[in-house]
């Protein structure tokens, strides 16, 4: 807003305050809830993940596994993908302050890959072989529930600019819209005409 | 019951050893582990080429140039701030106030955490400066980060230097600033050179101030105001997210090895120093 | 002869000075800003409720620190628990024990020890120190234990060699005199060289509870960096430098100043550290 920038990004809908930027969507993610590759659950009831990252449910043995405690990580505050976490399963309630904090996705998912005991939230385009998404309320996290709006724990990936984008960024961002679609969806995520 | 006082000793002798050893052990260790790890991956490709799908694949190339670029011209600014300080500490001024303060500023900006360069930097370069990312603004938070080291060893360095040679000088009639650097300066030569590459070993490791000021672009800086990443950025990012082992391990080896290569050279000048003086 | 205010050497003069005085100057740059820039939430939120306050939710406006002091310390301790002796073993083995041979062997590592960066500290701690304590002792294996563990070996280079300093200083005929009474070695390294290297051995301590207290990388590697105090080893915490690096990247407005607020903290227990270590020096050499 102090244009030091032409385009910023958010991976967060706009809050209040931020309205008088412009934001034109590029995308859409999926926030899936993983896992260890080795653990036997499959899915959860999204109340119980709200449950486990409120600090409600802390053992293993509550999810009908072994009597463990859970590792719980999330993302750091002011992470866009906390935000929608946040918004979207948590509703309303705070993350307990036990629970461990990793600055990325990448180091989400990496603890969680080597950790048996441990439960995060990543971007559905960095789910790998490593760590098992988990299906949320019997829905499970993929491109194509996410089309047919059945996963809805989704947030859009936004360009944002004061005001209509200038003449030397709106070629790009055309570009975005147009052929670059082609490689957010290698990377995983879900296209904005989808 | 007191136990024979030789016996103690002996006891002590071998827990000291054993512990001297272990630290040395641990030492071993961590590098053995590099090396078979990261060994694989090292070759002329890896070093030549520039990373690829965000450091999965390809090399560490653009890296190592960031590296060389922002340690470079640190010591570029640095060196001068650094031993002309170091000079005017010893040569110019007499104990007193004033040089109680200047070596007060210079132990305090020491023992500052990098994390907090990382924070001036970012916010008073990057932001208010508007600077971005940048290999500028690395390197002007950098230099001031290396220099209290510079000027301790090149303190050092010249108060080494023999009263004698200097009093010689004056008793020629040069002024003192010829003495200075046609005498003096040309002796504490390696003192000083060893406090340089030992900054530049520690630029070289150094990453929570450069990743908040040189930012992380995966491209080659071409530019003073371009981004870039430092060897020691890319490794934590490659290694926090997991992008890619065989990398991690592998710029691991390349970052000690230079730290190693830049230690040794100051630990051979250093002992012409004191092979020079005993 | 007259006076020329321009000459070369004058000249000379007044750059010098101007270089020294640019340690001052950045030094006040670098306070200032940080000042300056903390300084406001204080005033706005209360020193006691920051400093004292248990809740870190910036975009909530809570922005309680006293978790983080606490754990910046028990990390610290912790380091210390696990540096300073064996550091001072080391150093003890160093200056009585090894000949010249062995000496000119250690010191070279010592220095390639202090050399390793340390997100490689971090990096090693994760992949192997994080898994042995979750498989052996319990928790995530992201914990206090492993951080002190970690903090502890990077803190050995600098408790060894200002140690050692300290006990070299010591004169010889200190040991000698021992000696001619008929006291055995160790009798006269406990008795005798370490009362007299006391100072420089505390100021090591307190030099490597400013360096641990002061790393970031390999700290938010390995911590877990949770809000809470830990209540056992076994625990994840975060430390005041993760809080910084961790948000600095996202933050803006309140919460930006937050992090300056930690980084006013920070500073502040990093300059009482240095000063009484450096205190701790001067008193062992007017000795």
């Amino acid at each position: 807003m102090n244009r030091t920038v032409n385009i910023g990004m958010s991976s967060r809908p706009l809050k209040e305050d931020e309205l008088s930027l412009k934001e034109t969507i590029i995308c859409y993610d999926g926030i899936a809830v993983v896992v260890h590759s080795g653990n036997p659950i499959n899915g959860l009831s999204l109340r119980q993940v709200a449950d486990v990252f409120a600090g409600v449910i802390t053992n293993w043995s509550q999810l009908g596994w072994v009597d463990r405690k859970i590792d719980a990580i999330t993302r750091e505050e002011g992470s866009g993908t906390r935000g929608s976490f946040e918004d979207l399963v948590m509703k309303g309630r705070e993350i307990d302050d036990g629970i461990m904090v990793q600055d990325s996705n990448g180091s989400v998912r990496e603890i969680v890959a080597t950790d048996p005991y441990a439960l995060g939230y990543i971007s559905l385009g960095l789910v790998d072989k490593r760590v098992k998404a988990l299906a949320a309320d019997g829905i499970m996290p993929t491109v194509e529930t996410i089309k047919s709006k059945k996963y809805r724990i989704v947030r859009p990936f936004l360009y944002l600019t004061n005001g209509e984008p200038p003449t030397n960024v709106k070629p790009f961002m055309d570009y975005v819209l147009k052929d670059g679609q082609r490689v957010l969806r290698k990377e995983g995520l879900i296209g904005v005409h989808d | 019951m007191r136990i024979n006082p030789r016996v103690i000793d002996t006891a002590v002798k071998i827990g000291l050893n054993g512990q001297a050893f272990f630290t040395v052990a641990i030492l071993v260790v961590i590098v053995a582990v590099i090396f078979v790890k990261g060994c694989p991956y090292v070759n002329l490709g890896f070093l030549f080429s520039s990373p690829e799908d965000m450091g999965r694949h390809g090399g560490i190339f653009s890296a190592i140039i960031g590296t060389a670029f922002l340690c470079f011209l640190s010591i570029v600014f640095a060196t001068p701030l650094g031993v002309g300080t170091a000079i005017f500490l010893t040569e110019y001024t007499k104990e007193s106030i004033f040089t109680k303060m200047i070596r007060f500023g210079v132990e305090s900006l020491a023992g500052i955490p990098s994390i907090l360069y990382g924070l001036f930097g970012f916010i008073f370069f990057v932001i208010k400066l508007k600077m971005g990312w940048s290999v500028l603004a690395g390197v002007l938070t950098m230099t001031i980060m290396i220099l209290p080291t510079i000027i301790r060893t090149s303190e050092e360095a010249i108060k080494a230097v023999p009263r004698n040679l200097r009093i010689v000088s004056y008793s020629l009639s040069a002024t003192r600033w010829e003495t200075v650097t046609k005498v003096v300066i040309p002796s504490a030569a390696p003192g000083i050179l060893t406090g340089i590459m030992l900054s530049v070993g520690r630029a070289v490791g150094e990453t929570a101030a450069v990743i908040f000021t040189m930012g992380s672009s995966l491209r080659v800086p071409t530019s003073l105001m371009d981004s870039g990443r430092t060897m020691a950025v890319h490794f934590y990012i490659l290694a926090r997210e997991g992008i890619s082992m065989e990398n991690a391990y592998a710029t691991a080896l390349v970052l000690v090895l230079s730290i190693l290569f830049i230690n040794v050279i100051a630990y051979y000048i250093m002992n012409r120093v004191i092979s020079r003086y005993s | 002869m007259t006076k020329k205010p321009f000459t070369k050497e004058n000249v000379v003069k007044w750059v010098l000075t101007a270089f020294a005085l640019s340690s001052l100057l950045f030094l006040f740059l670098i306070f200032a800003f940080i000042l300056v820039e903390g300084l406001p939430l204080f005033l706005k939120i209360g020193l006691k409720k920051i400093i004292f306050g248990f809740k870190w939710a910036p975009t909530k406006g809570y922005f309680g620190i006293f978790p983080m002091i606490v754990s910046s310390f028990l990390v610290t301790f912790g380091a210390l628990i696990i540096g300073a002796p064996l550091g001072l073993s080391c150093a003890i083995y160093l200056s009585e024990y090894s000949g010249k041979k062995l000496k000119m062997f250690l010191k070279p590592a010592l220095e390639l020890l202090a050399g390793i960066p340390s997100v490689v500290y971090g990096f090693l701690g994760v992949i192997y120190i994080v898994p042995l304590v979750r498989e052996y002792l319990g928790g995530s294996g992201f914990s206090l234990l492993a951080t002190s563990i970690i903090l502890g070996v990077m803190i050995l280079p600098t408790v060894i060699s200002i140690s050692f300093d300290a006990l070299v200083s010591v004169p010889r005929t200190y040991r000698e005199g021992s000696f001619a009474m008929g006291a055995t070695k160790w009798q006269t390294i406990y008795r005798v060289v370490i009362p007299s290297a006391k100072s420089g051995i505390l100021a090591s301590f307190i030099l490597g509870m400013g360096r641990a207290i002061g790393e970031t990388m390999a700290v938010i590697m390995i911590a877990g960096n949770a809000l809470k105090i830990p209540v056992s080893i076994l625990d994840p915490l975060r430390t005041l430098t993760g809080n910084i690096a961790l948000e600095l990247a996202y933050a803006t407005g309140d919460h930006r100043q937050g992090l300056f607020s930690t980084g006013v903290v920070l500073l502040v227990i990093i300059m009482i550290l240095n000063y009484i270590a450096n205190f701790g020096i001067k008193r062992k050499v007017l000795k």
